[in-house]
Order: C-alpha cells, then structure tokens, then sequence
C-alpha cells in the first residue's frame, strides 16, 4: 500500500547558510538564504516553488518564507510537530504532494538561531493548560529541564543492560569528529578529538558527557523535493527518494517515553525500520551510508540495533569494529552530524543524505547506492532512503 | 535548600487532581473506572477500554530503581548539584520518575529498593520524592 510512494520523488536541491553560533540575521533571514540556495542548486527559480513545510518548532511560516523569496502560488504549507524528529516528515509530506499530484516543487526547511536566540531545553512555564504543557510538567519539576536529562535515562539504562562503555560512546563522538575535519562548514573543523579529551570533558547528565552533545548552532538548510522525473531535467544528480515514512509508537511521549515495556530498546525507530524497509523494497544489508540522529552519541549505537545493522546489544561490537568509519560497514554522518557540524534539527543530515548519493560528500565512501537517514530519536520519528538512480 | 524557583506544574483537568493527592500527601496512580487498568501520567481515557470513568489508588510508595541519571550541568537556582533523577518501578506496577534523596551519587544502583518520602518546599508546594529503602518489606 505504501509502496506507492516509491521512487515517485527526488531531492533536486539542497541549501545551506553558513553555521556559526551567532548569525546575526533573523530566522526568516536564514530560511531565506537556505531556500534561494536549494533553487540555485537544482537550477529551478523561487518562483516555481508551490510547497513549503517545516517543523513546529521552526519560527517562520510559510507564507512569510515564500513571500521573502519570491514563490509563487501555494498549494501545500505545513508544519510537522515538533523538533528534530520532524525532518524526515517534512520530506515523507513533501513526496506525499508531489506524487499525489498535490504540489510540483516543494522546499522543506529549518532555520534557527539555536544558540543565539531560543536554545532548546531552557524550561517551560505559564499559565497555559494544554496536554504538551502538562506532559512536560511530569519531568520539570523535579530539575529535569535539558534534552540530556530526558535522554541519559534511556541511555543509562541501555548502557548498564549491555555493558556499553564510556569509551564506545566516545568512539561515535571520535569518529565524527574525525569527518568534521574534512568538512570546512563544520564547527569543529581544525579541532580533531581523542579518546583523552572525549573522556576528559565534563560530565553533564550522567553518563552523557559533554562530547555526547550535539551542538546548538545558527543556521537555515532546506531540502528540494520534486517528481523524479522533473529532477532528472535538473542540474544535480537527483536523490531519489526510495522510502520515506513518519513513526510513533505506543505509549510514545516526546523525549521520555519511561512507561513503555522496554527501556533499552527505541521501539519508534524499529517501527520506521519495519515501513521503511518494506516500502523501498530494501534491507539493511543494501544500506552503504547513513546518517543516523545523533543528538546525543548513545542515539546512535541503539539505532545500529533499530535498523538492523546487528542484533540487540551489538551495536557496541559494530562501533569497536569501527563499522562507522569511512572505510567500515556503515559510514556513518560523514559531513560529521549534529555532533561536530551544525545542529540543524536533522535537516543537515538529510542534505548529506543526498551528497552522498550524489558523490559529493567531502568523506565519500566508495559505491554508495542507498543512504538511510533517521530523524529525532526517543520522539515521534522518521526514517529516509534514498537511493542513486 | 532553596527551592523557590522550582517551575511548577500547570494544574488542568487531567492532572490537577493528582498534585492535590500530593499535597495531601499521597502518590497517587490513576486507575480506569471500568477494566481497573493503573495508568500514569494520567490520561481522560483508558487506551484499553475507553473509557472515561476513573479513579485513583495510593501507591504504597515502595519500588525499585529502573534506571536513573546524575545531573551535574547546567545547574538551575534552587536545585542541589549533583541532581540524582530516578525512575521507579513501582509495585504497583506502573512506573514514576522523581528524585533520589538522602543517597550519595556512589551509592546509587540499578534495581535497589526506594521508598516516597513527601518533600515540601519552603513555599508549600509538595512532591513525591525517594530515597533507599530503610524497611525490610522493600
């Protein structure tokens, strides 16, 4: 049934405005700036642009986007809830339209100033009673007011049920940073991390130290969707979208889902494993690259799980093995991830999915032909594929 | 200890009723009116039957320690670093998450009996918090 999706789309563009930790211009500014830049790189103009969607999270609407840049007339504009577990949903909405014939030429975005303005975790208060409200009121009270506090919960637990050490975490965190160094838009080119220093930093919400972090960045990256046909008349490559879905699970709360049978495993990300796989026809032994949500470096071992790349408990084995390294099983967020080049909300995740296939990664791993990308891990989530043509 | 920024929780239909049993002094578990399933964090529906009638049980207050992190940063006015944030496992079945008190971060483990023991803020706002068993029954 879902099928139907498959293959129908592709991403022609992708666009990005310089990462710093201080922008100096505004959100929509930005937004701006990575959507002009996804038109000029698929060499298709603002104005034929008849969809945006972004997150809930994201501060600029759509139609202030499309006025700024000049779009034309508008037949999709959308938000999907929530943060970094949106960025797949704003592509799976985006396929939805183009291939039901809803919108042509969709741009999907988030743009913030994530360290300059509003930082994530800074605690919620007021008056208002909604259920979002009352949710996080179970947690913040008792000084649980960071995504680290939500997460080290999940990851503790899964640590001391599978013996995951201090040091496997710090490989992830090693190993990107190592990609960063090939990547000049990321923040911590020039600046590569040893396993002393990765142990060393400070330790924030235990057993999550500072390195476990991803960043908080300023910046805006948006994401072309178009008809794989369409995208075959553009300038790049195109990245045809083989899979894309949205998951949420029972039980699911946004970021502390404690209540659920299983701590140690992410139900949400196995569920998008299951539909992913199933609407692109591929398994994880067709996967070459990823980008898996790395929020946090523990996020990433338990998604090697998730998606099958190993059985519960190995993902530890797989990243001793040095599986995510360039030349390993799985390279793994080779433009170096929310860890080491910019937090985007995974929208930059998902532009390197499309480097990838593309070839133009600056850490390129040989004979890429399907690239998985996850969205928010222990939120309501997603997965992508995307697949050379 | 300080605690009068503590960010208190907004009091609607679906929750308000449960920080009034803490203030009376009980952990309160939601229990459907009709299959007798336990839930928390509250809901206004049983994902089970559906429906609408509830109640509440008093948890004994006795559990285990299902997992737990140590908050050291950043460090917000009017909480005492390091922070030991706990889930429990409740014997009743459900489960809780809270703060560990009266325990030094070393001494923390995974599985070890806890107890409620009611905290109340200068201001007089109460919460259920935890600390290690002292009876034998846990």
């Amino acid at each position: 049934m879902s099928h139907f999706l498959k293959d129908k789309a592709a991403i022609a563009g992708i666009g990005l405005t310089e990462f710093s930790k201080k922008s100096g211009v505004s959100e929509l500014s930005l937004a701006a700036q990575a959507t002009l830049a996804a038109c000029e790189d698929a060499g298709l103009p603002p104005s034929e642009i008849d969809g945006f969607v972004s997150y809930t999270l994201d501060s600029t609407d759509e139609i202030e986007l499309a006025r700024t840049v000049g779009a034309g007339d508008l037949k999709l504009f959308t938000k999907v809830n929530y943060g970094g577990g949106a960025a797949v949903g704003t592509i799976l909405h985006a396929v939805m339209a183009v291939a039901t014939g809803v919108a042509d030429n969709v741009i999907c975005y988030r743009a913030m100033n994530g360290r300059s303005g509003q930082r994530m975790g800074q605690g919620i208060s007021g008056q208002i009673v909604s259920s979002d409200l009352v949710h996080w009121s179970w947690y913040m009270p008792y000084g649980m007011l960071t995504p680290g506090s939500w997460i080290a919960m999940i990851a503790n637990k899964y640590m001391h049920h599978y013996g995951v050490t201090a040091e496997d975490l710090g490989r992830v965190a090693i190993s990107q940073r190592h990609y960063a160094q090939s990547n000049p838009r990321s923040f911590f080119h020039g600046k590569p991390l040893t396993m002393e220093d990765y142990l060393a930093s400070k330790m924030i919400a235990d057993p999550l130290r500072l390195y476990d972090f991803c960043q908080e960045t300023d910046g805006g990256c948006a994401i072309l969707v178009t008809s794989a046909e369409r995208a075959r008349d553009l300038q790049q490559k195109p990245a045809i979208i083989r899979g894309v879905v949205q998951a949420s699970t029972r039980g699911q709360e946004q970021m502390t889902s404690y209540y659920r049978d299983e701590l140690d495993s992410l139900p949400e990300m196995e569920m998008a494993a299951r539909l992913v796989y199933a609407q692109s026809g591929l398994g994880p032994d067709d996967i070459n690259a990823a980008c898996l949500y790395d929020a946090f470096t523990s996020e990433v071992i338990m998604q090697l799980e998730s998606f099958g790349f190993c059985g519960r408990g190995e993902g530890k084995d797989m990243v001793r093995d040095g599986a995510l390294d360039i030349d390993g099983r799985l390279p793994n967020n080779t433009h170096g991830g929310l860890l080491s080049e910019a937090y985007i909300h995974g929208m930059n995740s998902i532009a390197e999915g499309a480097r990838l296939v593309r070839g133009t990664s600056t850490s390129q791993p040989k004979g890429v032909e399907h690239v998985l990308v996850s969205s928010g891990v222990g939120v309501p989530t997603g997965a992508l594929i995307l697949a050379r043509d | 200890m300080a605690q009068s920024f503590r960010m208190k929780p907004p009091m609607g239909e679906d929750n308000g009723w449960w920080w009034q049993q803490a203030a009376e002094g009980h952990l309160a578990i939601q229990r459907c009116g009709s299959c007798g399933t336990l839930r928390h964090p509250p809901r206004p529906m049983c994902g089970d039957c559906h429906s609408l009638a509830w109640d509440h049980v008093v948890s004994s207050g006795r559990g285990t320690l299902d997992s737990y992190t140590i908050l050291h940063h950043p460090q917000f006015p009017g909480f005492d670093y390091p922070l030991i944030i706990i889930l429990v496992q409740l014997e009743e079945g459900t489960r809780f998450t809270s703060q560990l008190v009266n325990c030094s971060p070393e001494d923390v483990e995974f599985g070890m009996p806890v107890e409620m023991v009611m905290h109340e803020d200068p201001d007089g706002f109460r919460l259920p918090m935890f600390q290690p068993a002292q009876g034998a029954s846990a």
